[in-house]
């Protein structure tokens, strides 16, 4: 299918009053969000905001009940993980989908291997490639190469195993979901350094924490889920600094609504 | 109160070892079942040099280790997949049975062998499915399906034999069981079958796609899951290999037997391939495994028995021995590398 180009800046994806029911529970009530091409964005919430069932929506693994979601200015149903896929959406979960045991080469095509009409494995091609996708993200080092096991690799090294594999097939979108929870301060700065390189590559990021000082760092503007619905959204620009956000967070909590503007002072 | 040391610099050593410390850390689980292989046959040999060093020897183990061989490298796909199939020694019986009986009602050995294969396959897609859609612990499913399947064979035999001396003379006996005779050592065709069998497993387990799929389900089911790999299809499929590898050994097992089955054939080989296996260095938690120490392991496990009683000990010894070799190998495969998380 012909893909369409998006000028840096305009939506490339576009949650439109999204509602997810899981039985009686409403999970989502009408979260409309916009990721804009070229841009980090930073989804936040509590835990139970609906942060993780808004990731789950934006892979596809979640078909909402209702709402539409339109991808470059198309709207696509059903929504599975092989349209969000098609769509150009890569996600990259919480556990990162690895296999310790085995290589960085053969984790990054898992499911997907290059191989010849016998089923057969070009073992050449995907060491090339591998090569490749990792260099994009500037996930190299003297101590690893693809053939490394991904085992004994450091926490942040396998968040770029999984980053390098999302950018396989070319996705314009990579949904990282809490990519520092856990990680040490040097590991958190490999995985912005990878962030950055996707960013710079002209692709486009969201990127889910719950840590806000991690995510302000890295986010050029925030979304922040609450209680199922949009709780506000704003550039980085707009918030005097990551005190400011928190502050808002916390009256968010309190009182279910939070003011951009009453709280600059105290950051 | 002291102060705490400086924390020194973090020196990053991955990857700076010599390659022949990486080709170890590769290959390690190979080499130690190769390794192991070598000094239970150098300990039997120095005890009797003169008969370990004559070739002819050696015609009786080439002649009963095939089927042991193409039943663990087999075995390993099942293994690494995080299952286990308790059930192969009925499908092998099941299939020298089926084989034996085409044979007897006219078909020539290798389309009757063709024909088994694809019994013994079907078999273990039914073993396989039951398993994983019915979602049973193939550790219980198959021991149950064991007895059910061999008490069904004993049924359908009545307990009896089946024979049939005639075919010895056909062709497709010979290409089973013809011997090639290499400076006194007589190399029969089926020990040949098990290499080009092992070969055979060795390129699908490392090079294929299914083999690495295997892999990454015994690994991670769920980051397999994730990735779109169909991983109750990849479940099945080892069943099948199982089945197949199982069938070749019923048809190899009657032909050695000079085309006479008997409705126990197959029982002895449960805790032989499963000792082989684990001695050729594949661990018991799934997602690594390998071929060809399973090759050496079955050669190592075969070897035992009658190279115990060549070196001299008496045959009660040859339980010790046995057990003795399976407890040192594992502790040496820890060596080999721990699991990786």
């Amino acid at each position: 299918m012909p893909q369409t180009e998006i000028a840096p800046g305009n939506p490339i994806v576009e949650l439109r009053n999204i509602v997810k029911r899981f039985g009686s529970v409403e999970a989502l009530s009408g979260v409309s969000l916009t990721v804009r091409k070229g841009e980090v964005l930073g989804l936040l919430g509590d835990n139970g905001a609906g942060k993780s069932t808004l990731v789950k929506t934006l892979a596809g693994v979640h078909d909402p009940d209702e709402g539409e979601i339109i991808v470059k200015g198309r709207k696509v149903s059903p929504w599975t993980p092989l349209a969000a896929r098609n769509s150009g959406i890569e996600t990259v979960f919480q556990d990162r989908a690895l296999a310790p045991q085995h290589s960085i080469v053969t984790n990054i095509f898992m499911g997907r291997e290059i191989t010849n009409a016998l089923g057969l494995i070009r073992v050449q091609r995907q060491i090339d490639e591998a090569n490749r996708l990792m260099r994009e993200i500037g996930f190299t080092s003297k101590v690893f190469n693809p053939e490394s096991t991904v085992g004994h690799l450091s926490g942040g090294e396998r968040q770029g195993v999984a980053i390098a594999r999302a950018l396989y097939n070319n996705a314009d979108v990579i949904v990282l979901d809490e990519p520092t929870t856990a990680l040490s301060l040097t590991e958190t700065q490999k995985v912005f350094r990878f962030v950055k390189a996707v960013k710079d590559s002209g692709r486009t990021v969201v990127f889910i924490g719950h840590n806000i000082y991690h995510v302000w760092d890295i986010a050029d503007r925030f979304f922040v889920i609450d209680r199922g619905k949009s709780a506000f959204e704003g550039e980085k620009a707009a918030f005097t600094g990551a005190d400011h956000l928190i502050d808002m967070m916390h009256q968010l909590a309190e009182t279910g609504r939070a003011d951009i503007g009453s709280l600059r002072k105290t950051a | 109160m002291t102060t705490a040391p400086a924390p020194s610099a973090a020196v990053d050593k991955r990857g700076t070892q010599s390659p022949w410390r990486m080709y170890y850390r590769r290959n390690g689980r190979a080499l130690n079942a190769f390794l192991t292989f070598v000094l239970v046959w150098g300990f039997f040999a120095v005890n009797n040099p003169t008969l370990f060093l004559i070739p002819g020897y050696y015609n009786a183990f080439l002649f009963s280790v095939p089927a042991t061989i193409i039943m663990t490298t087999a075995l390993v796909f099942v293994i690494v997949a995080g299952e286990i199939d308790l059930a192969f020694p009925s499908v092998m019986g099941a299939a020298g049975g089926l084989f034996m009986t085409l044979v007897i009602s006219g078909v020539p050995i290798l389309p009757a062998a063709a024909l088994t294969m694809l019994g013994g396959a079907v078999l273990g897609a039914a073993i396989g499915t039951i398993v994983v859609y019915g979602k049973i612990s193939s550790l219980v499913a198959t021991l149950g399906l064991n007895f059910f399947i061999v008490g069904i064979v004993n049924l359908l035999a009545q307990g009896k034999n089946i024979e049939s001396r005639d075919s010895i003379e056909t062709f497709g006996y010979a290409v089973f069981t013809g011997k090639w005779d290499v400076f006194g050592l007589q190399v029969p065709n089926h020990f040949l079958i098990a290499v080009a069998w092992t070969a055979l497993c060795y390129v699908l387990f490392k090079y294929h796609r299914f083999g690495i799929r295997v892999q990454m389900v015994g690994d991670n089911p769920d980051s397999a899951r994730q990735m779109g790999i169909n991983i109750d299809r990849i479940r099945v499929g080892v069943f099948i290999w199982s089945g197949l590898a199982a069938a070749l050994c019923g048809v190899i097992l009657v032909q050695t037997a000079n085309m006479v089955w008997f409705p126990t054939s197959g029982k002895a080989y449960l805790l032989i391939a499963l000792a082989a296996l684990f001695v050729g260095g594949t661990p018991t938690w799934g997602g690594v495994g390998t071929i060809w120490g399973a090759f050496f392991g079955a050669l190592t496990v075969t070897l035992i028995p009658s190279g115990a009683v060549g070196a001299g000990f008496a045959g009660f010894w040859t339980d010790f021995i046995f057990g003795l070799v399976i407890i040192l190998t594992m502790a040496a495969h820890r060596f080999g590398g721990a699991r990786v998380r």
